[in-house]
Parts: C-alpha cells; sequence; structure tokens
C-alpha cells in the first residue's frame, strides 16, 4: 500500500514538474546574456608607441599592469611632489 | 589587477568641468553628447556646496549588460564597460536601467533621430583594432592601449577625479583623507582664505536645500 501510494507520488511529480520546464523558444543556440558583438583585444596585447614614454612588453599583461600603476600613482601628490 | 573605476573626492571637485572638456577634446564627442558631466548639490550655498564629476562607473554588475536587448556589452579583462557599436539598435533601455544616465544618445541622420548608443569607455575604445581610425572614429581614443589613464582623471587639476585601479585609486584617496581631516580642514579652505584664527574666515554651516 506505501509502496502504491509513493508510486503515486511520484508519478503526480513528475506530470505536474513537468510543467515547469522552460520552453525553447529561439531557433539557434540560446544567447543566455553573452555578449554578441565582436571580440576585443586587450590593452596589453599592444606594442606601446615609440614616442611614447609608457613602456611594457606585447602580451605581458603584468609588465602592462606595472605601468599602469606607476602612472596611477602620479594622481598622488603627495607621493610626487615629497619623492 | 583588481579593476578600473573612478573615484570623485566631492571635497576637492570646484566645478571647472576641465574633465567633461577634456573627454570631449580626447574623444571627439559629438555635439550634444557628454560622457561625463559635472553635479553640483547645494548651488550658491556658502560652504555647503559640493560638485562631483559622473560618467559611466563601469559597474561590476551592471544593469545595463542586464537589459540590453541585443546583447551588445561586454567587460573587458580590467573590468571596463563597453559596448558593440554595430550591435547596438539605439533602444535607450540601458539608459532607463543606468542609475548614473551615463548612455548618451546622439542625433542621427536629418530628422534628428537618435542614433547608437555612445558612453564613456575608460578611455578604452571599442571592438575594432586598437588604436584603429574605425575605433576611434566610433568609441574614441584607446588611452588603455596607449599605457595611459583616462583623459579626465589625468587632466584633473585638483585630482579630484581618479581613475584607474580600485585598490590603487581607494589607496590614494584614504591617504588623502586621513591627512587632511574633515570639515574645514579639508583641502583647499585654508590654502584659499587662510587659517581660522590667523585673518582667514571660517566656513559657514551647510543652510541645505539642493539646486
Amino acid at each position: 500500500m506505501r509502496a502504491l501510494a509513493a508510486s503515486a507520488a511520484f508519478v503526480a511529480a513528475a506530470f505536474g514538474l513537468a510543467a515547469c520546464m522552460e520552453v525553447e523558444q529561439t531557433v539557434g543556440p540560446p544567447k543566455a546574456g553573452k555578449y554578441q558583438g565582436k571580440p576585443d583585444t586587450p590593452a596589453w596585447a599592444n606594442e606601446p608607441l615609440a614616442h611614447e614614454t609608457a613602456r611594457w612588453t606585447k602580451g605581458d599583461r603584468a609588465s602592462w599592469e606595472a605601468q599602469i600603476k606607476a602612472r596611477q600613482l602620479a594622481q598622488h601628490e603627495d607621493r610626487r611632489i615629497y619623492q | 589587477m583588481a579593476r578600473m573605476k573612478f573615484l570623485c573626492d566631492a571635497e576637492r571637485c570646484i566645478e571647472c568641468n576641465g574633465c567633461v572638456t577634456a573627454c570631449k577634446n580626447e574623444n571627439e564627442v559629438p555635439w550634444g553628447v557628454n560622457r561625463r558631466r559635472v553635479v553640483t548639490i547645494n548651488d550658491g550655498v556658502v560652504g555647503a556646496e559640493k560638485s562631483i564629476s559622473v560618467a559611466c562607473m563601469h559597474c561590476s554588475d551592471a544593469p545595463c549588460m542586464a537589459v540590453c536587448p541585443v546583447d551588445c556589452f561586454y567587460k573587458t579583462e580590467d573590468g571596463v564597460v563597453l559596448h558593440d557599436k554595430d550591435l547596438c539598435i539605439g533602444c535607450g533601455y540601458c539608459f532607463y536601467a543606468c542609475p548614473f544616465g551615463a548612455p548618451q544618445f546622439p542625433s542621427a541622420g536629418a530628422f534628428g533621430l537618435r542614433g547608437k548608443m555612445d558612453k564613456c569607455t575608460f578611455c578604452a575604445g571599442g571592438p575594432e583594432p586598437d588604436r584603429s581610425e574605425a575605433e576611434f572614429r566610433k568609441y574614441g581614443r584607446n588611452r588603455l592601449a596607449e599605457g595611459k589613464l583616462p583623459a579626465c582623471a589625468e587632466m584633473c587639476a585638483t585630482k579630484a577625479l581618479l581613475g584607474g585601479d580600485g585598490d590603487v585609486i581607494a589607496d590614494i584617496y584614504r591617504e588623502r583623507v586621513t591627512r587632511r581631516g574633515r570639515g574645514p580642514e579639508a583641502w583647499g579652505w585654508g590654502t584659499a582664505y587662510g587659517l581660522p584664527g590667523r585673518g582667514g574666515a571660517s566656513p559657514a554651516q551647510p543652510a541645505g536645500g539642493r539646486s
């Protein structure tokens, strides 16, 4: 009797929850909020400009970040003036 | 590196609009569009007037990205929110979603049709070849790819507007605040008017009200 009730509950749940599934409404694969535009390249993928003082190794994120960090500290007037 | 952020120090901003001008000039922003603007509260109330420079804040969980029906927004590895103008349909939904009013829509065509969305790029260009003519025309200059910071922050005369890695600029701001104290001790008042008790005027108390 208990097994019959359990199986009946399982069948009812299966039918009931089947309505909760999300129906596919797009023709192609779903976008799911993913960027659909052109790819972009990161800033460190470029060579430094020849006539500028900024220096980093092309493709090396760490060296680009190091020089950007040094440039950021120029906004700290206490360090810039008293260094 | 953490994320690229702007931070504006309201104690220092003198509403000179140098950041607005620097942005317009650097990116050749079209007529009628301001990617950055200076907002002033208590305008004209002596001692209570505060200004802050506002543009796209490059949110960590950007609402414009969430609502865009064509998914033209993306976030770079250093946390800058950018968009693809070729994909943008100019619907203006991002404008409603943005709490800062950052998205701007230039007039396009003979009848003032609403154009594609334009906003602050943190001087990081967009999805065109870096430092190319096409990138400059659509998105403005890519200063990050030149190893520089946004023009608005670098041009700020009082260094009220800080731009760069959130951790670094937060450290700069924190050190500044602990050094300068608060209220009338804040940067600028003593320099401009002399210290109270030495012939200088004390700043008036805020009278409330907004402009």
